[in-house]
């Protein structure tokens, strides 16, 4: 039951909920169903860190539903490079985020729900919040095999994901949250989450590739509008608490405030390329030179997003030395982005002046470079 | 003549400002001196002074204590070791987060039970840890009888706020604001709390701070920190005693770094161009009511209509009369090439910083095209996907400083370039007309900067240039030739000799 909802009972509501040590107001509920009215993936995650950060939730247990417009989110403690496709992204106009729970990558979009649930560390019980969630599907599917598995996944007939979970646990809270598949294009999730960066060698935390469906296509009347109800139902039955769901504004900050420099956080370069830990590029490209390839070594390292060591090796017949040994040295320190790489070359192409021919080849080098980034 | 250059290149995505200033007197040129500020924080962590720390505890020795890893829930026993939040010798505070760990898809985070100094890591990154085993080494302060921790705060508030128990009495303050008080060795319960339930705030401990630096000064007549009020016959004037403000705030330097690094290196070799420059201001009142009827036309095309258009299509009337501001030269000034095309750059601020894309052969374009072309390259520069393409090959640029508010600017030429427009903002002006009258005018300052040894023979070519420039913004028949050329564009874009 999706019932609108005036600012100030949502206010006074959370106001309730951040209780103080001292005090205890007996009318609250003990537990909150709230929903995004955005699909910005950034105010979204923000919202998440707001009720972690802000929120008491001593005996009130809260779950958040939210959806987000096409974007990739990647775990805490992931490669960007090495889980997705980002020059497709950055074609396509997919979003990338860096949430701060850990596991591995999705993609999201309008097909998908984002179910988060909120509770005290001692509280806190994956296999609790996925049964919950089996028994909502199966309440308007009876027939669905549908199950979770160890590793927190939900699989469809026995084999395909439908669901995947990451979770944060703080001092005193914490928070499990998962997706669940209703209509996504599976087709260009498939195409965004292959990467094709090679040699890249990183500790970073790996995603375990798995089939994935729908289940719109294993019953087209389970749309996300109906699951999301559905979820909420059963939230609603198993706390004992009123099946509301109240609608809030990510961005609003007389209901939560600091809530938008939270947001602004998380979409900083620092935080979503930065926090990538330590990796090294081994590879190397041709590059066609009077009728004969040339082959280029590229060994890089980066850390925190930027480039810490660079080696690229070109025979010396081509590029000379210490031409080469410019385009390493400015490079150090670089972030390891595309945009940082063209305004490098336009850079270096004023301090060599008038060298068409070197232009040219800088040109080439730099776009192959590029294109591992 | 000591012209302040300022050129600020903001990099808004990583929230640094970073400014560089280029100082030039009298035709020497002093090295640039780079200077950051602020920094968005992540983690938040403060760093104190560790010797303050140890001053306060002069008498007894503060002991080492295991910090163990914590159930972490679910039965989990070990996990992995992600980040570390904290170094060897770091000042950490209760609930300061000190690690991140991961265990099977959940991050968590390591707070710390303890106030002190970090000791010992116990793990390096990437390491499994395990729960039970210590995880780091803390020297926490020793326990005295005026200042007591609560090492085991028993977790049912989400608040911050930690409890000391000081003669059975509770005093409530953050663990930014004990730190605090702990370097300017005030005891908490001799402040007064004004915050909520008597909590001290940081603003309390700044009062007390205050209060205490003024007894100990030594009063004067003179010396009052309100002045009395003024008395028509006594006639002296009472001398404010200034208290030095309590300032935690800390310098911090860091590595110039990226293409900022090389962006550094060519301003450094383009300000060792002798620069030639001349500055005149421009009367726009004609081209502002030009651009106000075609802005809906623009418009309608879905081009958003701004002066530059305008400014570089003037530009490229003036290099076709002065072709020699529209060279190259090469890194000795040893050959000088006329360059054909006109690729006017202009000076754009992204997230990456300062970038200079340019309009290629503004020669043969109208004003629509160069408008679309413009809002083109706007669109790219700020979604950061400019091609290397449109950042090469220029060979004039028109640095727009009057879109960020500035009046003048002193512009420094981009290399091989030999010469580069200034623009400063319109302004409302009172100004004489032909008869006489004062009247509103829309001026513009507008510099420009030349490269010396390739122009010493046509010394009075700047002027003419720039008149040229001038007269052809707002003369009035260039303002019709110019408003024929913007109609013609979707007839022929290309007939020769068109404008």
């Amino acid at each position: 039951m999706l019932i609108p909802f005036s600012m100030k009972n949502c206010f006074q509501l959370l106001c309730n909920l951040k209780v103080p040590a001292a005090g205890f107001k007996n009318t609250v509920k003990s537990g909150l169903i709230l929903q995004s009215i955005s699909n910005n993936v950034y105010h979204n995650l923000a919202v998440e860190d707001w009720i972690h950060d802000h929120m008491n939730l001593e005996g009130k247990p809260v779950l958040f539903l939210w959806r987000n417009s096409p974007t990739v989110v990647i775990g805490r403690h992931q490669n960007p490079w090495q889980e997705c496709n980002l020059n497709l992204m950055r074609e396509e106009g997919v979003k990338l985020a860096r949430r701060r729970s850990g596991g591995g990558t999705v993609y999201h979009d309008m097909g998908n729900i984002n179910l988060t649930f909120f509770t005290t560390k001692k509280k806190y019980d994956r296999m609790e919040n996925l049964k919950l969630v089996v028994r909502a599907l199966k309440a308007v599917h009876p027939h669905l095999d549908v199950q979770a598995t160890e590793r927190f996944d939900l699989l469809v007939d026995g084999q395909f994901k439908i669901s995947g979970t990451a979770s944060k646990i703080g001092r005193n809270a914490a928070y499990h949250h998962c997706t669940l598949l209703c209509g996504t294009d599976r087709t260009f999730l498939s195409s965004l989450l292959k990467s094709p960066y090679q040699g890249i060698r990183s500790n970073a935390t790996a995603s375990t590739p798995a089939l994935v469906k729908n289940l719109m296509e294993k019953d087209p009347t389970l749309t996300c509008e109906v699951v999301i109800n559905a979820v909420a139902t059963e939230y609603a039955t198993s706390h004992q608490i009123d099946n509301h769901i109240h609608l809030i504004n990510p961005t609003d900050e007389t209901v939560f405030p600091g809530i938008n420099s939270k947001a602004i956080e998380l979409q900083t370069w620092e935080w979503i390329y930065g926090k990538t830990p330590k990796f090294s590029v081994d590879t190397s490209f041709t590059v066609l030179h009077e009728q004969s390839h040339v082959e280029i070594k590229v060994f890089i390292d980066v850390k925190n997003g930027r480039i810490e060591v660079c080696n690229i090796e070109a025979p010396d017949h081509w590029l000379p030395l210490e031409i080469c040994d410019q385009l390493n040295s400015s490079l150090i320190g670089s972030k390891f982005s595309p945009i940082e790489m063209t305004v490098l070359t336009s850079i270096l192409h004023r301090t060599h002046p008038g060298d068409d021919e070197l232009h040219s080849k800088w040109n080439i080098l730099c776009e192959k470079i590029k294109g591992i980034m | 003549m000591a012209a302040a250059l300022v050129l600020r290149t903001w990099s808004r995505a990583a929230g640094q400002l970073i400014c560089v200033r280029y100082f030039q007197t009298c035709g020497n040129v002093h090295v640039l001196k780079p200077k950051y500020v602020c920094f968005f924080g992540y983690p938040p962590f403060k760093y104190s002074h560790p010797y303050q720390w140890l001053k306060t505890t002069a008498a007894l020795q503060g002991q080492i204590v295991q910090f163990k890893l914590s159930d972490i829930g679910e039965g989990i026993r070990e996990v992995t070791v992600k980040e570390w939040y904290v170094k060897e010798g770091d000042t950490v505070s209760q609930f300061d987060s000190i690690c991140e760990v991961q265990s099977d898809k959940a991050s968590v985070t390591i707070t710390s039970r303890y106030d002190g100094v970090i000791k010992k890591l116990y793990y390096n990154l990437d390491d499994t840890a395990y729960v039970g085993k210590p995880l780091v080494d803390i020297e926490t302060e020793a326990l005295k009888d005026s200042e007591e921790d609560v090492v085991e705060t028993p977790a049912v508030s989400h608040d911050e706020h930690t409890h000391q128990e000081i003669k059975g009495q509770k005093t409530l303050a953050t663990p930014a604001v004990r730190r605090l008080a702990m370097e300017n060795n005030i005891k908490l319960s001799e402040v007064i709390g004004s915050g909520k339930d008597g909590r001290i705030l940081k603003e309390d401990i700044l009062n007390y701070l205050e209060k205490q630096t003024g007894a100990i000064l030594p009063p004067s007549p003179k010396a009052e920190i309100m002045p009395p009020p003024p008395k028509p016959k006594d006639r002296t004037i009472p001398i404010p005693i200034s208290k030095p403000p309590v300032f935690i705030g800390k310098d911090r330097t860091e590595p110039v770094k990226g293409f900022h690094k090389a962006m550094v290196k060519t301003m450094s070799a383009a300000l060792k161009i002798p620069h030639f420059g001349y500055c005149d201001e421009v009367d726009l009142t004609e081209l502002v009511k030009l651009r106000e009827e075609l802005k809906p036309i623009a418009f309608a095309r879905g081009i958003k209509l701004s002066f530059m258009p305008f400014f570089l299509k003037a530009a490229s009337l003036g290099l076709l009369q002065f072709p020699i501001l529209n060279a190259s030269v090469d890194e000795n000034c040893q050959n000088i090439t006329y360059k054909a095309s006109h690729n006017i750059g202009i000076a754009m601020d992204t997230e990456q910083g300062l970038i200079v894309p340019n309009v290629k052969n503004v020669q043969i374009r109208s004003i629509f095209e160069i408008a679309t072309e413009l809002n083109r390259l706007q669109k790219l520069g700020s979604a950061g996907q400019l091609s290397t393409n449109d950042l090469i090959g220029g060979t004039f640029t028109l640095s727009n400083i009057g879109s960020i508010g500035g009046t003048y600017a002193k512009p420094v030429i981009l290399p091989p370039e030999v010469a580069i427009g200034a623009l400063g903002t319109i302004k409302a002006l009172p100004r004489f007309n032909e008869k006489g009258e004062v009247c509103k005018a829309q001026i513009m300052n507008v510099e420009k900067g030349e490269r010396k040894p390739v122009l010493l023979n046509v010394y009075y070519a700047p002027r003419t240039m720039l008149n040229s420039v001038c007269l052809s913004l707002h003369n009035s028949t260039s303002q019709k030739q110019l408003k024929v050329a913007t109609r013609f564009s979707d007839i022929s874009p290309d007939r020769p000799g068109h404008l």
